[in-house]
């Protein structure tokens, strides 16, 4: 049936594109080009292919076709005619020196592809840019799958590829492995999109449109793929053995009318084991190649403390507030500093924790997170100043957008009424 | 969308010739490389298998070879992918594999998709309403 031709197509397509275009990228030295040949070796594919079945070697076909039509191109372009002239020889020398396609297509793939990563998420493109075109140039979406996935209209996503690849022209950028100097900086811009992209997925609830919850599977699989690429690289099994075992927590964080549910209130029984024996073995390979733990190390290590504690009184406390200090020296941030509050009073009890929770409201920068009040109002009651924890948790409630959640901290709020000292018995 | 394929042969089969071997080493590597593959592997002879059987109310204990079975399962692999379509253009190059370094080799992948409740609950809702259709 035509129909399920097309969807196989679609299959090889999501299979072979990111490294068709990767060597294509490296032989005519234009993202743009290459892409546009990798698209005409579809479309031909999609003519195809219906009649005479899906050849053994799809890749390779795609391959070939997608070279025929580059020597095409560069025949037909009459302003540097001479230039591209030596270039198609030189291709078709190549083509008769490599009559086994399948070769041509292993060749040097792999840094191919690292390239193709770097690239896409160069830093002369911004944020979203290079979203879109790692999805679509080594996660093989399609741009209408990109745009649902985004909640965004297709064309935006479309102009967003079209102007990047522009700004990659423009620009110049060179299809290459940024050298040491800039590859840290480089690689995590690059772990940034990938687990911006994770984050997307992780915060759709169940219910929505399933392309959005999908995309931490794309994540993974982009955080893998790079794993493969870069394996010396530490920082990148972090942040797999970060999504892994986040991801691991996916069916129980949301409840049955889309509240969400948190850490300590989530039945461990459900969370996955296969993923968190993943994220643990990725953080081991990631210590295994250095001591120098990188943030997404240390957020992978926290993470890991609370998937190994089977209940959550068996959590290592002292051992995440050591993290926190550490992440915090790293990637300082209110956030960051928040959590090892948090973690300072599950260790320490409630009073030192709210010494550093008071420390940070003079600091002013969290004034407007909802997370800040509800911690400090969660310590006070834990202090048992209820008419304080009252007033945070009614301020709480004031900040926070989401109904459920405002809802909780008002329920909260209210154990606490003026005229009761102590908490009705539930 | 996760999947399990399992490869079904008659036994005995011999062992797997060494081009085989290497061929499906580098198939196995491009999965891992392009992070699809959850885990994988060859399962051992039915002679040194055992089946435990409940029926009757009686629990039944019985050591392999199992003469009856005319296939049986050899090997298996677990996927994510994005489609069943991927799964099976997977399966068809694990095939090919066979046909061409395992000549005389035959069998066959079966590709099940791994249900989470998620699944499950969702079948459950198609069948009563196709059931819900056939009674209107």
């Amino acid at each position: 049936m035509a129909t399920d031709t097309h969807r196989t197509i679609d299959a090889v397509w999501r299979i072979e594109s990111p490294r068709l275009i990767a060597s294509l990228t490296r032989i005519v030295r234009d993202l743009g080009l290459a892409e546009d040949l990798a698209q005409d070796a579809l479309v031909a594919a999609l003519e195809q292919w219906p009649e005479s079945g899906v050849p053994d070697n799809p890749g390779a076909w795609l391959m070939a076709t997608a070279k025929h039509r580059a020597i095409d191109h560069f025949r037909r372009n009459t302003v540097l005619e001479r230039k591209h002239e030596e270039l198609g020889r030189e291709f078709e020398e190549k083509e008769m020196a490599v009559p086994d396609f399948e070769a041509a297509l292993d060749d040097d793939f792999g840094d191919d592809l690292l390239r193709l990563v770097f690239i896409s998420c160069h830093p002369a493109l911004s944020t979203e840019a290079q979203v879109a075109l790692t999805l679509r140039l080594i996660g093989g979406l399609k741009t209408e799958e990109i745009a649902r996935a985004f909640l965004m209209p297709e064309a935006t996503i479309a102009q967003r590829v079209v102007r990047a690849k522009r700004t990659l022209a423009e620009k110049r950028v060179p299809f290459e492995v940024p050298r040491r100097v800039e590859l840290a900086a480089r690689l995590s811009s690059v772990l940034g999109v990938i687990y911006l992209i994770f984050n997307e997925g992780y915060s759709a609830t169940a219910g929505e449109d399933w392309m959005r919850p999908a995309l931490c599977e794309d994540a993974l699989r982009l955080g893998r793929i790079l794993a493969e690429l870069a394996p010396q690289e530490p920082e990148v099994y972090g942040l797999v053995a970060l999504m892994e075992i986040q991801a691991s927590r996916s069916r129980v964080r949301v409840g049955p009318s889309g509240e969400p549910i948190l850490l300590f209130d989530q039945n461990r029984a459900h969370w996955d084991q296969l993923l968190i024996r993943r994220g643990l073995a990725a953080l081991a390979h990631a210590e295994k190649l250095s001591s120098a733990q990188g943030p997404y190390v240390l957020q992978a290590e926290i993470a890991a403390c609370h998937a190994r504690a089977r209940t959550p009184e068996e959590t290592d406390w002292p051992r995440i507030v050591t993290l926190y200090a550490a992440l915090a020296q790293l990637a300082p941030s209110p956030v960051v500093e928040l959590n090892r509050a948090v973690a300072v009073a599950m260790a320490f009890g409630p009073a030192a924790g709210l010494e550093l929770v008071d420390a940070l409201t003079v600091g002013r920068s969290l004034e407007n997170y909802h997370l800040l009040p509800g911690v400090r109002g969660d310590l006070l009651q834990k202090l048992s100043r209820l008419d304080e924890a009252r007033a945070e948790f009614e301020r709480a409630a004031s900040l926070t957008r989401n109904a459920r959640e405002r809802k909780l901290l008002l329920e909260r709020a209210q154990a606490f009424a003026v005229g009761s000292t102590q908490p009705e018995p539930r | 969308m996760r999947f399990m394929m399992m490869v079904k042969h008659t036994e005995p089969s011999g062992p797997p010739p060494k081009e085989f071997m290497d061929a499906m080493a580098i198939l196995t590597e491009e999965a891992v490389k392009a992070g699809t593959i959850r885990g994988s592997g060859g399962l051992g002879p039915t002679a040194q298998s055992t089946r435990v059987r409940l029926s009757g109310g009686q629990i039944k204990v019985t050591d392999g070879p199992f003469t009856e079975a005319k296939e049986v399962v050899g090997g298996y692999a677990e996927f994510e992918l994005k489609s069943k379509e991927e799964a099976i253009e997977g399966a068809v190059r694990f095939m090919e594999l066979h046909k061409k370094h395992w000549p005389g080799w035959e069998g066959e992948t079966e590709i099940r998709q791994i249900f989470g409740p998620e699944d499950f609950a969702q079948q459950a809702k198609e069948q009563s309403r196709t059931a819900q259709k056939q009674a209107s």
